[in-house]
């Protein structure tokens, strides 16, 4: 089981009331499957996403990834070890505003050294069809190939997991099925997807989705 | 990819920041080395014009003491050292010496380890006539200078007259119309004029001088000598005139010690007070310029701290504008892995970037302002004078420090951001 999520919690305590983000949920991913969590704006989904990333710690309930409890260990260790197991990709794409692209997709090389980082970066920039863009800024992209940048970056440390954030969100509908197609793909090459998403079309393309709603699950 | 190329790359992509930041850390460093370079300026000008003075101080001293030791050739004696049974009354009513003693005295003084006098003459002196020219004169035996053993030779203030010469004053010279090289008999012996004197308005216009021994002989003193003159004592002052007494009195007892030459005395004192005054002005001086030195120095103390302190707080609220335009970018670095030290790192790595540039920077400014506006020319020389390696390092140190320091606590809160919460706000 590449991530085993079981019985999440999470409640938001804030000055003038508790938000109830989540409430017993269980999410697992196998080796080469593509989960989409599906649910409307608010549900939880991105707050699932982010405990089942290590990112966030839950209130009740554990996260496994690859085997190994994230929130057991040092937040330090944790950070080291999201990097080197766990690949993000966000609605908002999140690339670094002043790096080129082959130094957005490099950056995770910064947490995690290892060898042959600018070979795979450049393998990954041309896979994704975008060579002749590869010292270009984000601003210079269009939104398909930042998001296309950001699932290069994802890759970079050949994560076992990859978990997506509403990936297709800011896209239009060729650029949106192109990145889903790479998720698809990424998922037959024996890694794990957890994409959340409230587009129907999106989670088509998924092989077995979970609802959420009012932070708790609602359709397995 | 490393921090450092991620530092640079948002240098150059949030200049304004970056050139905002390097402003003030600049300015800091320019005021801190601007300040330490004017004071060095005003220490070196400072320590310029008391040389100065003493050198002013020491040149009018000296050309005193050179007119000094001129007047008293001319004005005659010191110290007359005289036996002990010469009547002083004689001395002063009739201007004539009648007692003698032994002219081995003078050798005996010599020898010794007398330090309060410098040139010393025997001298035998009567008032005799002059039976060929029918004139009274006073007659003078001198055999110049004795050299005082212990010491270094001294240039003789008085030239010997030559055995068969003599030298004539101004009355004599005026009232026998003598000249340089006219032969002349004196009591029977003939002596050529090597040289006479011009009017110096005392007894000296009245004299004339043989060599000692001739002088012994005309006025049938084999051996004896009537005075000592002791030139260029070190009299100026009264109390000195004792110390002398006191030490000849040990070497010669039984004689007595006479002070002669006021004039002398006055131009010795004039040359002590000038030589005061003088000193009493760069004593004036050097309290003046240390209480500039002491007002600039507290107004550095007060100006220095404070702007540093703004600069630093400017650092710190820029880094900290700089840390907000930056949450999302710290949310994913975190999100893929980045620990909270290294987010740190990229902060504080800028800081001490803008630091070292800053240095630099502000000491080249600091330390032209310190040159062009300090108290010295401002020119290369000045430059290379006031240049410190030493404070340039220091620079090199202290300000990353300040812009490490004051870029801390937003380095931290950078750090300490909640990667998940900064994800789902963005």
């Amino acid at each position: 089981m590449l991530l085993d999520a079981d019985n999440i919690s999470k409640t938001y305590r804030g000055s003038v009331r508790e938000v109830r983000a989540l409430e017993n949920v269980s999410v697992a991913v196998d080796a080469g499957e593509f989960v989409a969590v599906c649910g409307p704006s608010g549900c939880g989904k991105t707050t699932l996403l982010l405990v089942a990333g290590g990112l966030l710690a839950p209130d009740g309930g554990t996260v496994q990834i690859g085997g190994k409890d994230p929130y057991a260990i040092p937040a330090n260790e944790r950070a080291l070890f999201r990097g080197a197991n766990v690949g993000f990709v966000f609605q908002q794409f999140h690339l670094i505003p002043y790096l080129s692209v082959i130094e957005n997709v490099l950056a995770p090389a910064i947490a995690v050294g290892g060898e042959d980082r600018r070979e795979r970066a450049e393998h990954l920039i041309s896979h994704f069809g975008m060579t002749d863009r590869m010292h270009h800024l984000p601003g210079q992209l269009s939104t398909g190939e930042r998001q296309r940048a950001a699932l290069a970056r994802a890759l970079l440390n050949k994560p076992k997991l990859l978990l997506a954030d509403e990936p297709t969100g800011n896209l239009d509908q060729e650029n949106a099925e192109a990145v889903l197609k790479y998720l698809a793909e990424f998922a037959a090459d024996g890694g794990g997807v957890l994409m959340v998403s409230h587009d129907d079309a999106a989670v088509q393309f998924a092989q077995r989705s979970v609802r959420i709603h009012a932070g708790q699950l609602v359709t397995a | 990819m490393s921090v450092f190329r991620l530092i640079l790359r948002e240098v150059v992509h949030r200049r304004t920041n970056f050139l905002l930041v390097l402003a003030a850390d600049t300015i800091a460093v320019a005021c801190l080395i601007g300040a330490m370079t004017l004071l060095s300026a005003d220490d070196i000008r400072t320590t310029e014009i008391l040389q100065q003075r003493q050198e002013e101080v020491d040149a009018a001293g000296k050309a005193l003491e050179d007119e000094i030791r001129k007047s008293m050739t001319k004005l005659g004696f010191n110290i007359l050292i005289l036996p002990g049974n010469q009547d002083l009354h004689e001395f002063h009513t009739r201007g004539t010496l009648s007692e003698t003693m032994p002219e081995e005295f003078v050798n005996r003084l010599a020898e010794s380890s007398i330090v309060t006098v410098n040139h010393l003459l025997p001298q035998v002196t009567s008032h005799v006539e002059w039976p060929e020219r029918e004139v009274e004169v006073i007659l003078v035996g001198t055999r110049g200078e004795v050299p005082i053993m212990h010491r270094d030779p001294k240039k003789p203030l008085l030239e010997q007259v030559p055995p068969g010469q003599m030298v004539v004053g101004f009355e004599v010279q005026k009232k026998l119309n003598l000249s340089k090289g006219d032969e002349v008999t004196f009591r029977g012996k003939k002596y050529t004029i090597s040289e006479t004197h011009a009017q110096r308005g005392t007894s000296d216009d009245s004299t004339v001088w043989v060599h000692l021994t001739e002088a012994q002989e005309l006025l049938g003193m084999q051996n004896l000598i009537n005075a000592i003159l002791a030139l260029e004592c070190n009299c100026a002052a009264q109390d000195r005139v004792a110390e002398i007494r006191d030490e000849i009195a040990k070497i010669l007892p039984g004689t007595q010690i006479m002070e002669v030459g006021p004039p002398a005395l006055a131009r010795a004192e004039a040359r002590n007070r000038a030589k005061k005054e003088a000193e009493e002005a760069k004593a004036r001086e050097e309290i003046s310029r240390a209480q500039q030195q002491q007002q600039r120095e507290a107004f550095a103390a007060i100006l220095v701290p404070l702007v540093i302190i703004a600069c630093a707080v400017s650092i710190g609220l820029l880094t900290l504008t700089n840390v907000r335009q930056r949450t999302a970018e710290i949310g994913i670095l975190r999100a893929i892995g980045l620990r909270s030290l290294q987010i740190m790192a990229i902060f504080l790595g800028k800081s001490l970037l803008i630091g070292l540039l800053g240095a630099g920077l502000g000491y080249l400014l600091g330390f032209v302002i310190g040159v062009a506006g300090g108290e010295l020319p401002a020119s290369w020389e000045t430059a290379t004078l006031l240049f410190d390696p030493a404070t340039l390092v220091a620079a090199l140190i202290l300000a990353p420090c300040l812009s490490g320091i004051a870029s801390w606590i937003p380095s931290m809160l950078a750090a300490r951001q909640d990667p998940a919460l900064v994800l789902q706000e963005v």
